[in-house]
C-alpha cells in the first residue's frame, strides 16, 4: 500500500452496505433474465408447459431442498463463529461446500441427460422443435447456467472462507517479553489482544458478507425452480 | 462508530426457518401438480416469494438489522418491478 | 508545531516510480490515474470523430470505404460513452474529491477502488483489441441492435465483451462511493451540508448499482447468441428483437443520467464559490439529483418511439419522458437564481460552468422534441438526435468535465494554468462546437438521416460547415487540453485555496497530503456559507 498503513478499525455495516449493494447488482442481473423469461412464457403458454414436462422435477426438488439446507448449514456456521466455536463454525462452512458439490453433481447430470439427447443450445433437435420449446429450453440453459456459475463463484467464496477462519491467529508471548519490576518480579499483566480482537471481527464480518452472497444464489434458485420444473 | 452489535439470532430459529422453506417448497410442488391452469404460476410465484422472504429477513438477517437495509433493497425490487411493468405495458398491448 | 505532512504525489510506499501509482489504494492516486486514462481515450475519440467528419465533406465514396465509416462510428460513440463519458467525472473527479468533501481519509474500499481501475483499464485493452484484431471493429453502431450484431462477422463479442467488463469498473465505483457517503462522513457532516458535488455522486451512484447489470445480462446475451446460437432474439424461431431494445435500452438510457448528474454537481459547486454566495435553493437541488435518477429509469423506451411498439407504450414513455425535465429545469432555475444580483467572478471553471448552462439548455430543449412522439417520428435516427446528444453529453458533460478539471486541478497539483490559453481555448470550443451540432439539427431536421456514409447534394454545404466546425473544436479541445501539459511543468504554484471557496477540499493543502487533512475536520455549518464575500 502506498499509504502510511491507516489503523484498522473494522467497519462492519460498511462493509454489509457493500455486500448488499453488490447483492443488488445480482438481483438486477437475473431480473432482466426473468423479465425475458416472463414475456416469452406469455406469447408461449402451451410450449413452455409441453417443454418443461421434459424437466425432472425431482432432481429439480432435490436440487431446491440442497440448497436450502446449504443455506441453514450456513447460518449456523456464522452463529458457531459468532458464539466463538471456530472449529464446529468450520464444519458447517465445509457441510455447506459440501452441498453446492452435490448441487453441482445433480444438474452435471440433468444436462448430460438433455444434451444427450440432442437438447442443447443450437441444436438441430432444438431448431426443429416448436419457437416456443426452443425458447423454453435456451432460457433454460442460459439461466440455470449462469446459476451454476455464481454457485461456482460461491463455493470459491466459501473455500476462501474456511482457509481463513482455518488458520489459528493466537500469538505465543515470548517469555523475555514478560514485564519485571525493579526487584525482577514478574508483573501481572493485562495482556489486551486489541489486534486479535479486530481480527476476530474482521473474520465474522467477511463470514456473514459471504453467507450473504451464498444466500442470494439460494434464492435465484427459489424461484427458478417453479417457473423451468413446475409449469407443467 | 461501528456496528450496533445484535444479539446471536437462536439456531432453533434457523431449524424452524429451514422446516418452513421445506414445507413451502412440498406445497408449491403439490400445488403444481393440481392443474390450476392459469392461477398455477401465480400461486407458484406466491409460494416462491414467501420463500425468498423468509431467507431474506432471517437467513440474511433483513429482520434484525436497521431499517436502511430494508429500504434498499426495497428500492432495488421496485425498480426491477418498474422495468418489468413498463415492458409489458409495450409487450401485451401491442 | 507539527510538520506538515507530505502530499499524496510524494511516494511514500515501498514501491519505487510507476509501481508506487498503479499499485496505490490511495483515491487521489487512483482518481489521477483514471483522469489520465480517460483523458487520453477522450482523444482517441475525438480524432476518431474528426476522421469521421472529414469524409463527410463530400458525398459518395472518398477516403475510406462505407464499411469503414461504420467502423468509425461504432467505435467512436463506444470509446466516448464507455471509456470517456461514463466513468468520467465520477471516477476522475469523484474519486479525488469526494473523500475530500465529506472530511474523511479515503473511500470505504480503498482496495476495490484500485481494482476498479485495474477493470476499467483491462476492459479499454479488450475494447482496443476489438478494433485491431480478427475481423476487424465493429460495425453495428455502438448500441449493438439485433439482429445485425449477430450476424455481422466483426469483432462483435469481444467489444461486447469489453463493455461487459467495463461495466464491473462502473459497478465498483457506485458501490465504493454510497458505502463512503453513508458510513465515512466527518463530525458534524450531516446530509443536507454535503456539498451538492457529492450530492450527485450518490445519485449517480444508484444508478450505477442498479442500471448496469441490465447491460451486463444483455451483453451476456448477446454473446451467449452469437457463441451458442440460442435464438433469443431470432423471430424465425419465437424471438423478440424488440426485447434487446427494451433491455439495451433500459440501461442506456440510466446511462445518461450517470453522465450528467455528476456534471449538475460540478456547476452546484462551481456557481457558489465564483458567485460569491449561498447556492439557491439547496434542498430542491439534492432532490432533483434523486428524483433525476428516478425518473430516469421510467422513460427508456423514448428510444424505441419507430421500433414498432405498441401505441399505449409509445404513448406512456412520452409522456413519462415529459416529466424527466422537470428536476432538471429546476437545477437550471436554481443556478441562474443564484447567479441573480450576484458578485460573479468569470474566472475559467465558471467560464466552462455558464457554458454548460447554456449548451446544456439547448440540448434539454431539443430533447423535448425527441420526446414528443408525433415530431419524433419525423427526427428520429436524423442528424436531429445527434446534435441533441452531442449538446447534452458534449456540451453539458464535456463542458461539466472540463469545468472540473479548471477548478480541481489546482487542487491535484498545487499549481495553476495559463487562464489566457484556456479562453481562447474556449472560444474555439465555443465556436467550434455550435457551428458542429447546431448545423447538424438543422440537417437532421431537412431530414438528413444519421450513420448515412454519404448524403444527396442539398446537404452538402451543412456538412461542410459542420466538418469546418469539427477542425475549430477539435483545436480548441487539444489547445485546452495542453494548457494542463503545460501547466504540469511550468505552472505557478498557488496557496491551498485560490478560489477563495467554501467547501471541505479546499481547507486542506494543495496538493492535499496522503491522509487528506491534518486532523479530520468538524463541520458547523453548511457547504456554501459565505460572509461578505469570503468563506464564512
Amino acid at each position: 500500500m502506498s499509504t502510511p498503513t491507516h489503523e484498522y478499525h473494522p467497519d462492519s455495516t460498511g462493509s454489509k452496505i457493500g455486500m448488499w449493494l453488490f447483492l443488488f447488482t445480482e438481483l438486477l442481473l437475473f431480473g432482466g433474465m426473468f423479465l425475458l423469461y416472463a414475456v416469452y412464457r406469455l406469447k408461449n403458454p402451451a410450449d413452455f408447459h409441453y417443454a418443461s414436462l421434459n424437466l425432472d422435477t425431482k432432481t429439480g426438488a432435490i436440487n431446491t431442498a440442497i440448497l436450502l439446507t446449504s443455506s441453514l448449514t450456513m447460518v449456523l456456521s456464522i452463529g458457531m463463529l459468532e458464539r466463538r466455536h471456530r472449529k464446529a463454525s468450520l464444519w458447517f462452512l465445509i457441510i455447506t461446500i459440501g452441498f453446492g458439490v452435490w448441487f453441482l453433481v445433480n444438474k452435471y447430470l440433468e444436462w448430460s441427460h438433455k444434451i444427450h439427447h440432442g437438447i442443447y443450445p443450437g441444436s438441430e433437435e432444438l431448431t426443429g422443435r416448436t419457437a416456443g420449446e426452443n425458447l423454453f429450453y435456451s432460457l433454460y440453459f442460459l439461466m440455470t447456467g449462469l446459476h451454476g456459475i455464481h454457485v461456482v463463484a460461491g463455493m470459491v467464496v466459501l473455500g476462501v472462507m474456511v482457509w481463513m477462519i482455518g488458520k489459528p491467529h493466537h500469538r505465543v508471548l515470548p517469555v523475555t517479553a514478560l514485564p519485571v519490576d525493579a526487584q525482577a518480579h514478574a508483573v501481572s499483566v493485562t495482556v489486551e489482544y486489541s489486534e486479535d480482537a479486530k481480527l476476530d471481527q474482521q473474520k465474522l464480518i467477511r463470514l456473514e458478507n459471504a453467507g450473504l452472497y451464498w444466500h442470494l444464489v439460494d434464492v435465484i434458485w427459489i424461484f427458478l425452480f417453479p417457473l423451468f420444473y413446475l409449469i407443467s | 462508530m461501528n456496528a450496533e452489535k445484535h444479539p446471536p439470532v437462536s439456531l432453533g430459529t434457523y431449524l424452524m426457518v429451514w422446516l418452513a422453506l421445506l414445507a413451502l417448497t412440498a406445497l408449491t410442488i403439490a400445488v403444481a401438480s393440481m392443474h390450476f391452469g392459469a392461477w398455477s404460476v401465480l400461486a407458484a410465484i406466491v409460494i416462491a416469494t414467501i420463500k425468498g422472504t423468509l431467507v431474506l429477513l432471517y437467513f440474511m438477517h433483513l429482520r434484525y438489522e436497521d431499517r436502511m437495509f430494508r429500504i434498499m433493497l426495497l428500492l432495488a425490487l421496485f425498480t426491477l418491478a418498474v422495468i418489468m411493468l413498463l415492458t409489458f405495458v409495450d409487450v401485451l398491448l401491442r | 508545531m507539527t510538520t506538515t505532512k507530505p502530499s499524496y504525489l510524494e511516494n511514500q510506499s515501498h514501491r519505487k516510480g510507476l509501481a508506487s501509482w498503479i499499485f496505490s489504494t490511495d483515491h487521489k492516486r487512483i482518481g489521477v490515474l483514471y483522469l489520465i486514462s480517460i483523458l487520453i481515450f477522450f482523444s482517441v475519440g475525438v480524432l476518431i470523430g474528426v476522421v469521421m467528419r472529414l469524409k463527410m465533406l463530400w458525398p459518395g465514396t472518398h477516403l475510406y470505404s462505407a464499411a469503414a465509416y461504420n467502423a468509425f462510428f461504432t467505435v467512436h460513440g463506444v470509446i466516448q460513452i464507455f471509456l470517456f463519458i461514463i466513468p468520467g467525472i465520477p471516477a476522475a473527479f469523484g474519486n479525488f474529491i469526494l473523500p475530500l468533501q465529506i472530511g474523511a481519509k479515503d473511500v470505504a474500499f480503498p482496495r476495490l477502488n484500485l481494482l476498479s481501475w485495474w477493470v476499467y483499464v483491462i476492459g479499454a485493452l479488450l475494447a482496443l483489441t476489438a478494433l485491431f484484431s480478427g475481423n476487424g471493429p465493429p460495425d453495428t453502431g455502438w448500441s449493438f441492435y439485433v439482429p445485425y450484431s449477430l450476424r455481422t462477422n466483426t469483432n462483435v463479442t469481444l467489444a461486447v465483451f469489453a463493455a461487459f467488463i467495463l461495466g464491473f469498473s462502473s459497478i465498483l465505483t457506485g458501490l465504493n462511493f454510497i458505502t463512503t457517503i453513508h458510513r465515512m462522513r466527518c463530525p458534524g457532516m450531516s446530509w443536507f451540508r454535503m456539498p451538492l458535488f457529492t450530492w450527485s455522486l450518490y445519485a449517480t451512484a444508484w444508478i450505477q448499482i442498479l442500471a448496469t447489470p441490465i447491460l451486463a445480462v444483455t451483453l451476456i446475451m448477446v454473446m451467449a447468441e452469437r457463441i451458442l446460437n440460442l435464438g433469443l432474439f431470432d423471430p424465425g424461431r419465437g424471438g423478440d428483437p424488440l426485447l434487446y431494445q427494451h433491455l439495451f435500452w433500459i440501461y442506456s438510457h440510466p446511462a445518461v443520467y450517470i453522465m450528467i448528474l455528476p456534471a449538475m454537481g460540478v456547476v452546484s459547486d462551481v456557481i457558489p464559490a465564483f458567485c460569491r454566495k449561498n447556492i439557491y435553493g439547496y434542498k430542491a437541488i439534492a432532490f432533483s439529483s434523486l428524483a433525476i435518477a428516478f425518473v430516469g429509469y421510467l422513460v427508456w423506451a423514448h428510444h424505441m418511439f419507430t421500433s414498432g411498439m405498441s401505441n399505449t407504450a409509445r404513448m406512456v414513455f412520452s409522456l413519462l419522458t415529459f416529466l424527466v425535465a422537470i428536476p432538471s429545469g429546476v437545477k437550471v432555475f436554481n443556478w441562474i437564481a443564484t447567479m441573480y444580483k450576484a458578485s460573479i467572478k468569470i474566472e475559467p471553471p465558471m467560464l466552462f460552468a455558464m457554458t454548460f448552462l447554456f449548451l446544456f439548455a439547448i440540448g434539454g430543449l431539443t430533447g423535448l422534441l425527441n420526446g414528443a412522439l408525433a415530431t419524433d417520428v419525423n427526427v428520429h435516427e436524423t442528424y436531429y438526435v445527434v446534435g441533441h446528444f452531442h449538446y447534452t453529453m458534449f456540451g453539458g458533460t464535456g463542458m461539466g468535465f472540463f469545468a472540473a478539471l479548471l477548478y480541481w486541478f489546482p487542487k491535484m497539483t498545487g499549481k495553476m494554468y495559463n487562464k489566457r490559453t484556456i479562453v481562447v481555448a474556449w472560444a474555439h470550443i465555443f465556436v467550434g462546437f455550435n457551428l458542429l451540432y447546431f448545423t447538424m439539427m438543422i440537417m437532421g431536421w431537412l431530414g438528413m438521416p444519421r450513420r448515412y456514409y454519404s448524403y444527396p447534394p442539398q446537404y452538402h454545404t451543412y456538412h461542410v460547415v459542420a466538418t469546418v466546425g469539427s477542425w475549430i473544436l477539435a483545436t480548441g479541445v487539444f489547445m485546452f487540453l495542453g494548457a494542463f501539459l503545460v501547466a504540469l511543468k511550468k505552472g505557478t504554484k498557488v496557496a491551498a485555496n485560490p478560489w477563495d471557496a467554501t467547501t471541505l477540499e479546499w481547507k486542506t493543502a494543495s496538493p492535499p497530503p496522503t491522509e487528506n487533512f491534518q486532523t479530520i475536520p468538524t463541520v458547523t455549518g453548511g457547504p456554501y456559507e459565505f460572509k461578505d464575500g469570503h468563506p464564512a
